[in-house]
């Protein structure tokens, strides 16, 4: 090893040549981490033109650049995408290894890690260092947080969703390197992605809505189910869901949110049949203000909310509807 | 003949799991009472299986690691149309993460031998790290692809699927021996039959320990783990409810209301 503390690095991921907004939040939190191991940040970005997007990794506060520019980069590639991450890693020996929780970054880090023989914190909710500058991946469960560490391995790597760090400011005149890596030639085509298709989605995106109706188990059927959809059309409104929602077949898997899902930062939040448990709640990222509506008046949720609306949401959630449309039609009268 | 291998993991019944606590001591989940079923992913993986073995010559293997209580889940898959069952079950396998998990799995695949195609859910209930199907195509050095939601060419040799991926899919070509975790969207499980539990009764259930498997105690378990679970800290909720009371109306009237003071309407 070089450098007796490694570096901490981020995996930067791009799709239609424009850098995640989760890689950037991730190289903010790398900044902090690394200032305070006393080490560099250093990000690998692969894709084709974007060469241009590599500066806004140090921007965004990124000291390093690994950039894989070419056609064969365009897609995400599993078998070259792992092969030059790993010989980078191998060659580098980073402290930290970060990645986003994204359909692609699910997949490589455990690749990666699995190559490197260390350990990965899946979906982590908070990152800091304890008090041997071990980073101390958070996750929660079972009613609190867990500490998981990999003391002995390196790197030490997480995956983190979308949303759970604040974007860093991007500060142009910030400086760095950008290193070009090439393409190995002699790698095993076992794998090829031949096509990636991107369907237009109907309705208000998770990610960015201000307003955004959860609904859970106590929807109790796909009737249930389609009030609380029409809640959501009503406030227009994002459509989120619980695990329980998605098993049942009511909601997509893209609409999860929570540890293992989607993390979001609305303004206004109404969790409706759900009970607040934390592996949800963790999605919930500073939401402005928060309701539940939930048939228990002593269902936990409650402890989680400003506002608890104890009623059957079957027949709350209409009744509600109707109230807010006709709130709606004043508004636009007077 | 085309050799399957179909990754089965025994969880705490989701329905239960509110149940389980992690232990103060040993930082480990207590999983005391709550019944042990097949990951609810692992039912779609093994029913993908089924369906290639009503179009071609396809012989399935179902691999659990688990306690000696999750032979009952690999008995389950038999009944469902799984040809052999094997579980790996040792106490040194106990308390694995991801990696160790994948490790020993991947011990028990090269053991059984023959295998073209290894399905797994794409994630457990419980750990849901959705780890485990690629890293044991990592350690096994086979292709994988994560979260396929329909196998649209399975030739002999090279298989076609598509695969989630954000708003919509990628179509990945993949030579066998390969690797798939599949979703939900991919099929929807069928329900154990009456036959089936009958043929199962006939069907035997290999056991293998560590001394079976020939890899040293320090690969295994705890021990072959690179993450630990260091502590459990409680959270503090920032929030309290103030509960609306009233009729059904009023309060619909009260939160529209509320709604509309913060400036969220
Ligand atoms: C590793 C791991 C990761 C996970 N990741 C996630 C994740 O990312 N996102 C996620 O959501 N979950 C996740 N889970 C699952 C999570 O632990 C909970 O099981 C889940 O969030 C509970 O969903 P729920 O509140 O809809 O269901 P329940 O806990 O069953 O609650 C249903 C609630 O509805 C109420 N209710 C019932 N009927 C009615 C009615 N008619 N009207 C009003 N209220 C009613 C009940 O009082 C109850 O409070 C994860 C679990 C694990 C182990
Ligand atoms: N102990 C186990 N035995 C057999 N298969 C497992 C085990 N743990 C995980 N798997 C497989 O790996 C998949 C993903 O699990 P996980 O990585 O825990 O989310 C599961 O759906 C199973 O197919």
């Amino acid at each position: 090893m070089e450098n007796s503390q490694g570096s901490v690095w981020v995996l930067a991921e791009q799709i239609d040549c424009q850098i995640l907004g989760v890689s950037f939040q991730l190289i903010g939190q790398a900044r902090k981490l690394a200032d305070e191991l006393g080490t560099s940040v250093e990000s690998v970005l692969l894709g084709d033109h974007i060469q241009e997007q590599a500066r806004l990794l140090i921007a965004a506060g990124a000291d390093k650049v690994y950039l894989g520019n070419s056609p064969q980069l365009e897609f995400y590639q599993p078998e070259i995408y792992c092969e030059m991450i790993v010989n980078l890693a191998r060659e580098r020996q980073p402290a930290i290894m970060l990645i986003g929780s994204t359909f692609m970054g699910r997949e490589l880090a455990p690749l990666v890690a699995a190559r490197l023989q260390t350990g990965l914190t899946a979906h982590c909710i908070d990152l800091v260092l304890d008090e041997n500058k071990i980073l101390d991946a958070k996750i929660p469960a079972y009613g609190g947080l867990l500490s998981i560490m990999c003391p002995q391995k390196r790197p030490q790597m997480a995956t983190v969703a979308q949303g759970v760090f604040p974007k860093p400011e991007l500060d142009e005149t910030r400086t760095g390197e950008i290193i070009p890596l090439d393409v190995p030639v002699d790698i095993s085509r076992r794998i090829q992605t031949l096509e990636v298709v991107r369907e237009a989605t109907d309705g208000v995106a998770l990610e960015s809505a201000p307003v955004v109706v959860a609904g859970g188990a106590g929807a109790g059927d796909p009737e249930g189910w389609s009030k609380i959809a029409d809640l959501a059309r009503a406030l227009n409104a994002a459509l989120g869901s619980t695990r329980p929602a998605v098993d049942e077949g009511w909601a997509d898997l893209e609409t999860m949110i929570g540890q293992s899902g989607k993390v979001v930062s609305p303004e206004l939040y109404i969790g409706v049949g759900l009970s607040g448990e934390q592996q949800h709640m963790v999605g919930i990222n500073n939401a402005q203000v928060m309701v539940a509506i939930n048939n228990d008046a002593k269902s936990p949720v409650f402890e989680q909310v400003d506002y608890g609306i104890v009623d059957d949401c079957r027949e709350f959630v209409p009744a509600l509807i109707k109230k807010i449309k006709e709130y709606q039609e004043k508004k636009v009268t007077c | 003949m085309l050799n399957i291998i179909v990754c089965v993991k025994a969880v705490p019944d989701p329905k239960e799991a509110c149940n389980i606590k992690i232990d103060p001591h040993s930082k480990t989940l207590m999983r005391c009472d709550v019944p042990l079923v097949v990951n609810p992913l692992d039912k779609n993986a093994m029913e993908a299986a089924l369906q290639l073995k009503e179009q071609f010559d396809v012989h399935i293997s179902v691999l659990s690691m688990g306690p000696p209580e999750a032979g009952n889940i690999v008995k389950e898959c038999l009944a469902l149309g799984a040809d052999q069952g094997f579980l790996l079950c040792d106490p040194a396998f106990g308390g694995a993460d991801a990696y160790a998990t994948a490790f020993t799995l991947a011990k028990g695949i090269e053991k059984i031998g023959a295998y073209d195609v290894i399905i797994c859910g794409m994630a457990s209930s419980d750990g849901s790290t959705e780890w485990v199907g690629p890293e044991i195509a990592a350690i096994l050095n086979i292709p994988v692809v994560t979260m396929v939601k329909e196998i649209v060419e399975s030739d002999r040799d090279r298989w076609k699927v598509k695969a989630s991926l954000e708003n919509g899919y990628r179509l990945m070509q993949v030579k066998l021996p390969a690797v798939f975790t599949v979703t939900r969207d991919l099929n929807t499980p069928r329900t154990l039959s009456f036959s089936g539990i009958i043929k199962a009764r006939t069907k035997e259930i290999t056991r293998w320990a560590i001394s079976d498997l020939g890899v040293p105690a320090e690969a295994v378990g705890l021990k072959g783990s690179p993450t630990i679970v260091s502590e459990l800290s409680s959270t503090e909720s920032k929030r309290e409810a103030e509960i609306i009371a009233g009729t059904r109306e009023e309060k619909a009237e009260f939160l529209v209301q509320k709604l509309a003071d913060v400036g969220v309407l």
